[in-house]
Order: C-alpha cells, then sequence, then structure tokens
C-alpha cells in the first residue's frame, strides 16, 4: 500500500508505524524458527548464546551436538569410525530408529491419504454428489476434533481391534500388527491413525484444485472416444496432480510431526521423531534437539518451496493468474 | 388450424424423457457416491467409531455390576432402600461379593468404578476383600468393625448407582458435583477443578484469539495491498512457520523465553532489568499463550488474506474523495468489508485452541495447563471412565463451534496457502 499523495503529516506517521508493527509481527513470526539454528552449533550444553558465540569466537561453535545424534544409543561411540561404526548408527542409534520409522509411517501413512483422499475428492467436487456439505464436513472433522480425543479414543478402540493370528486377516495384516495382533502397539495403527488425520489436508487441496477444473474436458475426452481410464489418466491427473502432490506433502507433514496419537498408541517400537523430541524436551533438554530442529527446518523449507512452484504451476495450468 | 395436442416427449428408444433424465441423475449420483464410499468407510472404522467407542465408555462401566452379584441382585430387589441405614441382608449379600471379588482378583476393577464417585474407595474395598472370609455374621457390625466407611451412605448410593453398567455419573463427576451423603450436590468453591479448567481453556483461546487477530491485521492488510512480487515473497515468512514442526516452533520459545534464555539475556544485557530480576515467561501461563499465539497465528492470518485481497480499493478513495477522514474511512468503509475474514479465521483459531494439547503440556508449567492437559491427565492415571467423560464435554462444545463455522463461513472455504 502506497501512501497517496494526499496523505497529512499525522497519516505519514501513521503509515511509518504501521510498517514497523507489520515488520515487528514478521519478527515475531519468522525469529523463533530461525534462532534454533545458530544455536544449534552451541559448544556448550546450554540454550542461549555464549560469551564466545556472540564474539563470533570459532571456539564457540561446534558440531558435538549433530554428532550426538548419532551416537546416542551406539553401542561402542568411542571406537574409531570405520564401517562397523557407522553400521551400528544405522542399526542402533536411537535418533537415526526414529527417524526411519518416522519416515515409513510418514510414506506409509501419506499413501493411504493420498489415494483415498483423491479419489474421495473427485467424488466430492461432481455437481451430483448427494450430502455433501455433510460428508465434506465429516471429512474435515479429523483436523477439527482435539487430537487428544481422537487420540483417546484410538487408544480405548485400538486395544481392542485384534485379530487372531490364524485367521484370514491376521495372515493379511499380523506382520504390520502387535505381537497380540492388536492395532495398538503397532505400525499399522500409527499408520492408520496418521492418515486419518492427514485426509482433511487431501481433500481440502485437492477439491481447491478441482473447483478450477473445467468438467466439459470430461465430456470432450469421451466425445473423442476416450475411455474412463483413458480420461483419467491422459485429462484429469495431469492437471489436478499439483493439487494431489500438495495434498500429499501436507498428509506426509502431518504425519512427520505428530505426536499425540503416537504417545497413546504406539509401543517402545514405534519411537518416533516427534516422540523423541517430546520426550526429549520434557526430561533432560540438551542442545541435541536443536541439532534434530535445525534439521527438520531445513526440510520443512524444502517442502514449502516445491509446494509453492507447484502451486504456480497448477495456476498456470488452470489459467488462473496471480494468488 | 387444429390445436396441437401436447406430445410425451421420449428418448431415442421410447421411453418418457422424464424417467430416462431420473435415471441418468441417480445414476450419476451413485457414481459419485461410491468414489467417496472407501474413504467414508476408512474414516468410519479407524475415526467415528473409535470416538463413538470413547463416548460409550463415558456412559458405560461394568466394573462393579459384574463383580458384585449378590449386593446388585438385592438393589433390584429393593430399589428404595435408606442408604443411610442399609438393612442386614445388604450387608450380607455385600461381604459375599467381596469374598467372591478376593477369590476372582475384581476387587481392584469394582473398587475403581466405586472410587469415581466416592473417593478412597479402592483402599476401601482392597482392605474389605481381604477380611471378607473371616467376617462372621452379624455383618452389619463386622465389616464396619473392619472400617467405619462402610456405614457411609454416600458409599452406598454410588454402589447402588453403580449396580446399574449405564450411568451419567461421570459426567457428573466431570461437572464438579460430588456424591454426599445425601446425594449428589455441587462441591466446595475449592474443589471445582473441572468447570474452572473448561472456563480458563475457554478464556485463554480467547485471549490467544484476540492476540492473533491484533497481530493478523495489519500484516494481512500489508500482504493483500503490496505488489503481488512482494507479497508472495512476504508470504513465505507466514508460511514457514506454518511448515514448521510444532516440536521445533515450542523448542524456540523454551529457548527464547526461559529464565537462562535469550530474551532475558537480552534485557539484561541492556540493562533493562536486573540479573535478579529475570522474567518468568516460560512454564507459566505466559509461555502458553505467547508460544500458542505463534502457533496459530498463520491460521488468522491466511483466512484474512485471503478476503482482504479482494477488497476494491476503489471504496476507500471513494469515501476519502466525500470527505472521511482515514479513521472513518477504515471504520465505516474498509473494516466491514473484513467481517468474513475476521469471524473465519477467529473461529478458526478458537477452535484450534480450544483442544491444544503439545504446547501446554510442554511450556505451561503448572497454571499454563488446558482441558486436553487434564484429559490426558486421567489417561495416563486410567480414570478412562473420567478422561472419556471430560473428552466428550468437550467435544461437545468443539462440534457446536464446528456447526457455527459450517453456518457462518462454510467448510468447503477453508484453504491453506
Amino acid at each position: 500500500m502506497a501512501l497517496p499523495t494526499y496523505a497529512s503529516p499525522l497519516e505519514r506517521i501513521w503509515y511509518y508505524t504501521y510498517l514497523v508493527i507489520c515488520s515487528l509481527v514478521f519478527l515475531f513470526l519468522i525469529a523463533p524458527i530461525l534462532v534454533v539454528i545458530p544455536l544449534s552449533f552451541n559448544a556448550e550444553p546450554y540454550f542461549t548464546f555464549t560469551e564466545k558465540m556472540l564474539s563470533l569466537d570459532p571456539t564457540g561453535y561446534s558440531l558435538r551436538w549433530y554428532d550426538a545424534l548419532l551416537t546416542l544409543g551406539h553401542p561402542a561411540p568411542e571406537t574409531p569410525r570405520d564401517n562397523t561404526w557407522w553400521n551400528a548408527v544405522w542399526e542402533r542409534a536411537t535418533w537415526v530408529q526414529a527417524a526411519k520409522n518416522s519416515f515409513w509411517v510418514g510414506l506409509w501413512a501419506t499413501i493411504l491419504a493420498t489415494v483415498l483422499g483423491t479419489i474421495a475428492a473427485l467424488g466430492l467436487s461432481r455437481p451430483e454428489m448427494p450430502y455433501r456439505r455433510l460428508i465434506m464436513a465429516l471429512l474435515i472433522s479429523p483436523m477439527i476434533v482435539p487430537i487428544i480425543i481422537i487420540a483417546v479414543g484410538m487408544s480405548f478402540f485400538f486395544a481392542k481391534a485384534c485379530v487372531a493370528p490364524d485367521s484370514a486377516m491376521g495372515l493379511l495384516f499380523g506382520w504390520a500388527l502387535s505381537e497380540k495382533g492388536c492395532l495398538a502397539n503397532s505400525h499399522l495403527g500409527v499408520i492408520v491413525a496418521h492418515a486419518v488425520l492427514g485426509i482433511p489436508f487431501v481433500i481440502i487441496t485437492v477439491t481447491a484444485t478441482l473447483s478450477g477444473f473445467d468438467q466439459s474436458l470430461i465430456r470432450a475426452a469421451q466425445s473423442l472416444g476416450a475411455n474412463p481410464r483413458t480420461t483419467f489418466f491422459k485429462v484429469i491427473m495431469p492437471l489436478i496432480l499439483p493439487g494431489v502432490i500438495s495434498g500429499a506433502l501436507f498428509a506426509f507433514v502431518t504425519s512427520f510431526d505428530e505426536v499425540v496419537a503416537v504417545l497413546f498408541i504406539a509401543g517402545p517400537d514405534q519411537q518416533t521423531i516427534p516422540r523423541q523430541m517430546f520426550n526429549g524436551i520434557r526430561e533432560a533438554i540438551s542442545p541435541a534437539i536443536l541439532a534434530v530442529a535445525t534439521i527438520l527446518v531445513l526440510i520443512s523449507v524444502l517442502l514449502l518451496v516445491t509446494v509453492e512452484l507447484l502451486r504456480r504451476r497448477s495456476d498456470r495450468l488452470r489459467g488462473v493468474t496471480g494468488r | 388450424m387444429a390445436e396441437a395436442t401436447p406430445e410425451l416427449l421420449t428418448t431415442a428408444d421410447g421411453r418418457p424423457l422424464k424417467a430416462a433424465l431420473e435415471a441418468a441423475q441417480s445414476r450419476a449420483k451413485r457414481r459419485a457416491f461410491l468414489l467417496v464410499l472407501p474413504l467414508l468407510l476408512f474414516v468410519l472404522v479407524t475415526f467415528l467409531i473409535p470416538i463413538g467407542y470413547m463416548l460409550k465408555r463415558s456412559f458405560e462401566h461394568d466394573g462393579f455390576a459384574a463383580s458384585a452379584p449378590a449386593l446388585v441382585a438385592w438393589f433390584e430387589a429393593n430399589p428404595g432402600f435408606d442408604p443411610a441405614n442399609p438393612p442386614e441382608e445388604a450387608y450380607a449379600a455385600l461381604v459375599q461379593d467381596l469374598a467372591r471379588m478376593q477369590t476372582e482378583k475384581t476387587t481392584g476393577i469394582a473398587g475403581t468404578r466405586i472410587n469415581y464417585s466416592v473417593p478412597g474407595s479402592i483402599s476401601l474395598f482392597k482392605k474389605g476383600a481381604r477380611e471378607a472370609a473371616e467376617l462372621t455374621p452379624p455383618f452389619k457390625d463386622s465389616l464396619v468393625g473392619v472400617d467405619a466407611d462402610w456405614a457411609k451412605p454416600a458409599l452406598w448410593r454410588g454402589m447402588a448407582s453403580a449396580a446399574d453398567v449405564y450411568t451419567i455419573e461421570f459426567y457428573k463427576v466431570a461437572s464438579d458435583l460430588k456424591l454426599g451423603d445425601e446425594g449428589w450436590a455441587r462441591g466446595a468453591d475449592n474443589e471445582r477443578i473441572y468447570l474452572y479448567l473448561f472456563g480458563k481453556t475457554f478464556l485463554i483461546s480467547a485471549i490467544i484469539t484476540v492476540l492473533c487477530l491484533l497481530l493478523a491485521f495489519p500484516v494481512a492488510h500489508l500482504l493483500a495491498t503490496l505488489p503481488m512480487a512482494k507479497s508472495s515473497l512476504l508470504m513465505i515468512l507466514v508460511l514457514l512457520p506454518f511448515w514448521t514442526s510444532l516440536l521445533v516452533r515450542t523448542t524456540s520459545w523454551i529457548a527464547l523465553l526461559q529464565e537462562q534464555g535469550i530474551v532475558n539475556d537480552l534485557l539484561v544485557g541492556i540493562g533493562l532489568i536486573g540479573d535478579d530480576g529475570r522474567l518468568s515467561m516460560m512454564y507459566n501461563m505466559t509461555g502458553t499463550i505467547v508460544a500458542m499465539t505463534h502457533v496459530l497465528l498463520p491460521f488468522m492470518i491466511l483466512p484474512l488474506y485471503s478476503v482482504m485481497r479482494v477488497i476494491p480499493p476503489s471504496y476507500a478513495r471513494a469515501a476519502r474523495s466525500l470527505g472521511a477522514t482515514s479513521w472513518t474511512t477504515f471504520r465505516r468503509v474498509y473494516l466491514p468489508q473484513t467481517l468474513p475474514g475476521i469471524a473465519a479465521g477467529s473461529l478458526l483459531v478458537f477452535i484450534l485452541a480450544v483442544g491444544y494439547y503439545i504446547t501446554p503440556a510442554l511450556v505451561g508449567g503448572a497454571d499454563g495447563q488446558l482441558i486436553s492437559n487434564l484429559i490426558a491427565f486421567h489417561m495416563t492415571k486410567s480414570n478412562w471412565s473420567l478422561a472419556a467423560a471430560i473428552a466428550g464435554m468437550l467435544l461437545a462444545s468443539i462440534l457446536l463451534l464446528y456447526w457455527l463455522y459450517d453456518r457462518l463461513i462454510g467448510i468447503d472455504r477453508l484453504k491453506f496457502g
């Protein structure tokens, strides 16, 4: 907003105050995220800037907290760093295990949420869809209902949701269930819970993409002799793909950042990064948490840039200019 | 010329057009619904049924009813007994059940059920069950001899009510009612923790909503009025927190606000406060409010921005040219046009704040805890029915707000970025 030429002195003062206020709010938004990055290179076990760091003394900085991520849970951290040492990191280090769990759970939850969510969004954006508003409200509700309620409900229900190991369901899903054949304390339980939490994001982004979708393109494809499968893969899919990928990334981030459901329904084998961080912050807070936080910030910057690029591409494809 | 008789329009194969259209429409409806069906089933099994099951547990507990058959039968036969002075045969049934609990190891679960309405019952039941086999008639005197609490009218009221598997007792407890000797009554003022915490949660959420609105309004306005290239750059500053892990943001606030943290160091460094006068902004209500405002701010900025972006600047110019001061222009022309955005953002932030768990749990300390943390607390203490009842009450208030949101704004208007 440029200042109009007829502005009075008072308005000029107010205008500059307004700009200062805005800058302060931006600072409030971004500073807490950026501040963890230099702090994670602290050479001391403190959560604040030391004298040496402030005077930019190189000895005030170190990579010891990143190193700590590899050595925590390592059976022999002091031995030379050869192949065996790195193997042990991959197999035993606590944070590496948590990262692996987070990644796999996130991946499967994303696939589940994206596939089911995209198909449902296709149905929801058809004009003939019955009870559209009600179904939409239901599918968005995992985002609105407090996570603690979802977690409590799931922890009650998943403890009872068990199958006999020799039954058909047990043979099919037994590998992903807990030893007793239950959803509680199992990888499948966490995946399913995270998929539910990711669904609203997929539904919202894909229906938003479809709202600008020209339905006559489908009729055009069909009139030119395309069967439904060809229509879907050659006409619909390329146009909604940016929205689907954004939704999938949202779903992945939701799972990658989720801790409450994990706390309530997961067992010791499903240690994830957020759970490890949550426990770390609650018990012994060490700058190693800041090192993890820095890595996570870098990941989120990467994801944000991807989504922004996708959104622009989608707008361009759909002929929407500007935001 | 003869009058044209209205002819029934038909399709090529001779069916009436109306029927053919209806058939085609219902086929299209079915197809659309079939696409949504897999997700609906998935959400039903993994989301609706668990929540329904939780609600069921908030109304149902068979811990006592299943392990005290003799007393339950007696209560059924004597619905109008006097809890202040139960007769000998009631005590006889109770002692028989206590002995049975001891052999079947159900003392804990029966005591837990009664403990919800009559605190202290778990140890009372354990003690009674241990001695039950040795007790001799008259059972009333011998059982009261073990512990005088067995004669308490409140206990008998509690047991009579627990004889029924279905109950609203957990909701009564969660509404700060206490089972006294005269029946259910409001607890003493200093014991009213649950409704107090509900009130506090709503108050803190309202404070956070107002703070978010105050901070978001100028920023959203700036983003909406800047040229596109600049505003998309600044938009990244809003979206980055949105994409950053909640735990990361909470951790940073601990680093910033704790007593040996950066903000305090800075204030001491510039001499605004002394080293002994460090502000405690973390592990209390201030910490909860600051961190949650930061976390929820993007949810306010984005809806405000999307409304402000489409407000034509010519309205404000017209008002100015007609002689309105800039304040009047803002108040009478601009602000009313932003109301849909204010409503959408505020409701969303409020709804999300009311159910918040992680941030208060990590930075809230003792007095910054919200209702979600209380639910989690009762879950860890195995007070499952009470946790379910509080969760049921929270769910009801959230659904009310959600309904309001859908009414006023419409869920399909929800968007990110």
